[in-house]
């Protein structure tokens, strides 16, 4: 289980954007997190990514409490979960072909940096991997982010508003890939989406807040 | 305004990029027409064509009349002066990067006013879009995502044009904000006004629209009534599209759309069609009943 207990967290001194939360996110199922803009959701999502330190409260990763963040945290922590944020662009080197920024992963953890089907999985072909961010549609660059933090199969997959730039076609393929990575390995998924109606095919629980 | 045969297309690099292609359709006051699809499909270059607003390698075809004007022919002095939020007004997407981050939207909004319609008055506009004045003295970051939103709409009926043009308006807000938005828009297309929002949310398309214009690899495929599309699509991406949301089925379609460089013979979405892979005659639309539908074979 990926869970926080109690977490505080914050970005400036004295306004904390997330205040006593608790949240746990258990494999091989999809836990939906819904809340208006400005919640705090993604300030969670980084919090449980360990993409930022909680100024108090304890994340504790398959039992083990997390002690260090950001640039800090052990490769083994980092790389079991993996993530993927609402805006593709902002998420990509724009210098990388979709084929670099899949096996990047792979390449830095010192593995053969192969993308073997990890792009047939998220509907990915030949030419466009061979592509820069500028010549794909954010779609296509989703895709890529989805196949991305696929690649180290991480054991734990948080969804940031994935889908909330796309089409509603590639809403369904993404989520697809997502399902079937929780059923196949056991992910354990944390799904935040302010779209009720997804989170209701998608999640098997939902934690809403105001 | 009334449009006939738009097509427009790009030389890019020696490839010829197929944006929009034979677009016929009418914005008619006290309607609301949505122009849905997939991202990539030339959705927001049609609307940059009504507005005068393409890049210069963009080479334009037909035409798109109001009031005697054809704004497609017009010359730059006269869209600045007679078209862009008098005849037009833009919301545009993302409406905090729209607006000028050093002025307050007061300051913005008045300029607006200023040079468009100077007897109105800033307040009431925002009153209108359901902003409380006391905002307007606040900068872009200090308003929130569906605040801006608001004052853009207030910028656009700035000029009282009686065309709304609103490319991807909700973007990045939630639903609520997404249901606010759509209800002030469909509000200005109950006020007489023509309004043309293009999206790719059919929820939101399908809460406030009246008509439904469904776009694929730069055509118009399905054109009608809004409920009536909803209730019952002949196009079979029509069809694909509704069973992809999450309370039609979530299924996705397969494949991708083609690419605008090199889109296939005939109907564009044959190959990833469920109902036939041969049709390589003519898609343009058709009538079917009150619809225009481009299948030869309709569901």
């Amino acid at each position: 289980m990926l869970s926080g207990t109690g977490l505080v967290a914050g970005y400036r001194k004295g306004v904390p954007v997330l205040s006593n939360v608790d949240i746990q996110v258990e494999r091989g199922a999809v836990l939906g997190l819904a809340g208006p803009s400005g919640c705090g959701k993604s300030t969670l999502a980084k919090v449980l990514t360990l993409l930022h330190e909680p100024w108090a409260g304890r994340v504790e990763l398959d039992g083990e409490v997390v002690r260090r963040f950001r640039h800090a945290a052990p490769r083994a922590e980092r790389t079991a979960i993996g993530v993927v944020f609402q805006q593709p662009r902002l998420s990509v080197d724009p210098r990388f072909t979709l084929r670099e920024i899949i096996v990047e992963p792979l390449a830095a953890n010192g593995f053969p940096a192969q993308i073997g089907e990890l792009a047939e999985r998220v509907g990915l072909t030949g030419d466009l991997l061979g592509r820069r961010p500028h010549e794909v549609s954010d779609g296509q660059l989703q895709r890529a982010c989805l196949a991305r933090a696929l690649a180290l199969r991480p054991r734990y997959l948080v969804c940031d508003e994935m889908t909330a730039m796309l089409d509603a076609s590639t809403t369904a393929a993404l989520v697809g890939v997502v399902q079937e990575e929780v059923g196949a390995a056991g992910t354990g998924v944390l799904a935040i989406s302010h779209d009720e109606a997804l989170l209701g095919v998608w999640a098997d629980r939902v934690q809403r807040w105001a | 305004m009334i449009v006939e045969g738009l097509s427009v297309r790009f030389l890019v690099r020696g490839a010829e990029v197929r944006a929009v292609t034979d677009a016929s359709f009418e914005l008619k006051p006290g309607r609301l027409l949505a122009l849905v699809g997939e991202s990539g499909c030339g959705k927001s270059v049609l609307a940059s064509a009504l507005l005068g607003l393409l890049p210069g390698n963009a080479e334009v075809r037909g035409s798109a009349r109001l009031n005697g004007l054809d704004v497609l022919a017009a010359d730059e002095k006269t869209l600045a002066t007679r078209v862009r939020g008098r005849m037009v007004g833009l919301v545009p997407q993302s409406a905090v990067t729209h607006l000028t981050p050093v002025r307050t939207a007061r300051s913005q909004l008045k300029e607006a006013v200023r040079a468009l319609k100077p007897e109105q008055d800033v307040d009431e506009l925002a009153v209108r879009v359901g902003l409380e004045p006391e905002l307007l003295d606040r900068y872009p970051h200090e308003l929130s995502g569906g605040m801006a939103q608001r004052v853009a709409i207030a910028m656009a009926l700035a000029g009282d044009p009686p065309i709304i043009l609103a490319d991807e308006p909700t973007s990045g807000l939630d639903r609520p904000l997404v249901d606010r938005t759509m209800d002030l828009l469909a509000g200005l297309a109950e006020e007489g006004r023509a309004v043309l929002l293009i999206t790719h949310d059919l929820a939101a398309a399908r809460r406030s629209a009246t008509d439904l214009a469904v776009m694929y690899a730069s055509r118009l495929v399905e054109l009608g009534a809004a409920a009536e599309v909803f209730a019952d699509p002949l196009h079979p991406y029509t069809s694909g599209l509704l069973g992809a949301l999450p309370e039609g089925g979530f299924r996705p379609i397969p494949g991708h759309p083609p690419e605008l460089t090199h889109l296939p013979d005939g109907c564009a979405f044959r190959p990833r069609c469920p109902v036939s892979d041969t049709c390589t005659d003519d898609p343009s639309l058709a009538r079917h009943g009150d619809r225009l539908v481009a299948c030869r074979r309709p569901c």
